[in-house]
């Protein structure tokens, strides 16, 4: 009954220079669903992401992509050299072209249309961070991927890009793994967060990991402003909201599993929820 | 009357071999011009400018090689060019040394290297200052065609892998997710590199190749929106720096190699005056 997740990471480990950057990590992302990574600076999450995209082959465990799986990758920054005369029409249309109609299209989507003929180089954060989203988005991908996407951004502009994030993730139905080193603002767009520090700490609703003595023992103070910021929220999550779907349950460390929701039911519940936050 | 016609004679024989070898310099640099400029705009957007100065640095090498085992001296500096680029590779992969210093170190390595080998085998007459600043006027039928058969092949093949260099020179790890070949472009890249060093050397030399390759590309930033065109531009300065260069080097008596370098210096500062286009 289970839809099979888009993405499924199992038991993976990473190692280099003798070094471990990850501790046999799992994870699942499926359709519609918003993964959220989080972690302190080091704890491997640029690593998890590499491994997932493909970019890095892992020293144990396996990655499993959906036949045919289609990802829209934002990076955390991008470094074009100033000498390379390149206009945000051109960025767009680099490798898989498009057509300028539906670039305008997506630019819109994401808040940038004035931007489509200025060089990319004279961006803003903000503008560049929408510029690659709408790359990533003009695959029409079934998964985003993005890697810290607010960095550069202003408090203001963080809310205005995840509450984006969420909305493209209910209007397109694409899973997205979010990498994000602090949970507060990410809490209300976000299914399932993963808490990282080389291996798995906790994983499972924000409620709950923002509750879990690991979490609290990474994050501290931010800790309290989370509880605040998730009492505001309470009203929308139902009991069962758990978003780890059965059957994969990860590892030893999990402590929020005992949901047994199948995929399809969860996916409802995901809209449920968007339609609450919007209304 | 028989001695002044003969006179005569050998002036207008003397001026046809003249203009000959003129006009064949003439044809070579403009052949290369073509080609270094499009592919100097790639160097310069990847900033591998110094990784082009080592290459260069290590052909002497590949001279040297090409004159132990008779394959012939621009097949030599092709492979040495290609051995280095994969050595660099593979050691900028181990991350000890930051890669400025690594290429340093190889740079000066590889061009004292190769005089060494150069002198040791002594036997052969060598004329280091030629390899080293090049001698436009001494090309031979062979060289012509060689840079222009040469430099088409690069051109050909810089046409072929164009989009997934822009896609990888912007972000490698977004081209890799996108499905661009990365390694095989990268690959192909370095070899073009290799090519153009080889064909180039007869021209300005070792020490001046990356010139070449950097200052068309850099005069021609200021007057393009798109890097189609920043590449055309590079190509036409280039061929200006040649014509220019060569003309004066005939005007007053200067190193060719040099005069060439020279005038593409003075188009770079006249575009730094033009307004940027963005």
């Amino acid at each position: 009954m289970t839809a099979p997740p888009l993405l499924e990471a199992r038991n993976i480990s990473l190692t280099r220079d003798g070094r471990t950057i990850l501790d046999t990590v799992s994870l699942s992302i499926g359709r519609g669903e918003i993964v959220t990574l989080i972690g302190p600076n080091g704890a491997g999450k640029t690593s998890l992401v590499k491994l997932c995209l493909g970019l890095v082959k892992p020293t144990d465990g396996t990655v499993t992509r959906a036949p045919g799986l289609k990802i829209g990758y934002m990076p955390q920054r991008l470094a074009v050299d100033v000498t390379l005369p390149m206009p945000v029409s051109r960025f767009l249309s680099l490798w898989s072209r498009a057509r300028r109609a539906d670039m305008q299209v997506v630019l819109a989507e994401v808040g940038a249309a004035h931007a489509i003929d200025r060089a990319i180089q004279t961006l803003s954060g903000g503008e560049l961070q929408r510029v690659l989203l709408a790359r990533a988005l003009l695959r029409q991908p079934d998964l985003l991927v993005l890697d810290e996407p607010v960095q550069a951004v202003d408090v203001h502009g963080q809310i205005e890009l995840f509450e984006l994030i969420g909305s493209i993730r209910n209007r397109r139905g694409c899973g997205v793994l979010l990498v994000s080193h602090d949970l507060h603002l990410v809490m209300a767009r976000t299914d399932t967060v993963i808490c990282l520090n080389r291996h798995v700490c906790c994983h499972g609703k924000p409620e709950d990991v923002s509750r879990h003595p690991e979490y609290v023992a990474l994050f501290g103070r931010h800790a309290d402003a989370l509880a605040i910021y998730h009492h505001s929220h309470d009203h929308s999550h139902a009991d069962d909201g758990c978003v780890v779907p059965a059957g994969h349950e990860h590892t030893a460390h999990s402590e929020h599993q005992g949901c047994g929701h199948d995929h399809h039911h969860l996916h409802g519940h995901d809209q449920a929820h968007g339609g609450h936050r919007h209304g | 009357m028989i001695t002044t016609i003969f006179t005569a004679m050998t002036k207008r024989m003397e001026g046809t071999v003249m203009d000959d070898f003129l006009l064949r310099g003439l044809l070579a640099g403009v052949g290369l011009a073509l080609v270094t400029g499009p592919l100097g705009c790639v160097i310069v957007w990847r900033r591998m400018a110094y990784f082009g100065d080592t290459l260069s640095h290590s052909a002497l090498l590949g001279v040297a090689l090409g004159f132990l085992t008779g394959i012939g001296t621009q097949t030599g500096i092709v492979l040495v060019c290609l051995t280095i680029a994969l050595a660099l590779t593979l050691l900028q992969e181990q991350r000890r040394l930051g890669s400025d210093t690594l290429l340093g170190i190889i740079s000066h390595s590889t061009l004292s290297l190769g005089m060494i080998a150069l002198a040791v085998l002594g036997s052969v007459r060598v004329d280091l200052l030629s390899y080293l600043f090049g001698d436009i006027l001494a090309v031979g039928d062979a060289d012509l065609y060689a840079i222009w058969g040469g430099g088409a092949l690069v051109l050909a093949l810089l046409g072929w892998i164009w989009r997934p260099l822009l896609a990888l020179t912007v972000d490698e790890d977004l081209a890799r997710v996108e499905g661009v070949p990365v390694r095989r472009v990268r690959l192909g890249f370095t070899l073009m590199i290799a090519i153009i060093i080889a064909l180039a050397m007869k021209i300005v030399g070792i020490l001046l190749v990356t010139a070449l390759l950097i200052i068309p590309a850099a005069a021609a930033r200021r007057f393009a929106r798109a890097p189609e065109a920043m590449a055309v531009m590079a190509a036409l300065i280039g061929v200006g720096a040649v014509v220019a260069g060569l003309g004066a080097s005939l005007q007053v008596d200067i190193p060719t190699g040099p005069a060439i370098v020279a005038a593409a210096a003075t188009l770079f500062l006249i575009s730094q005056t033009v307004p940027a286009r963005g």
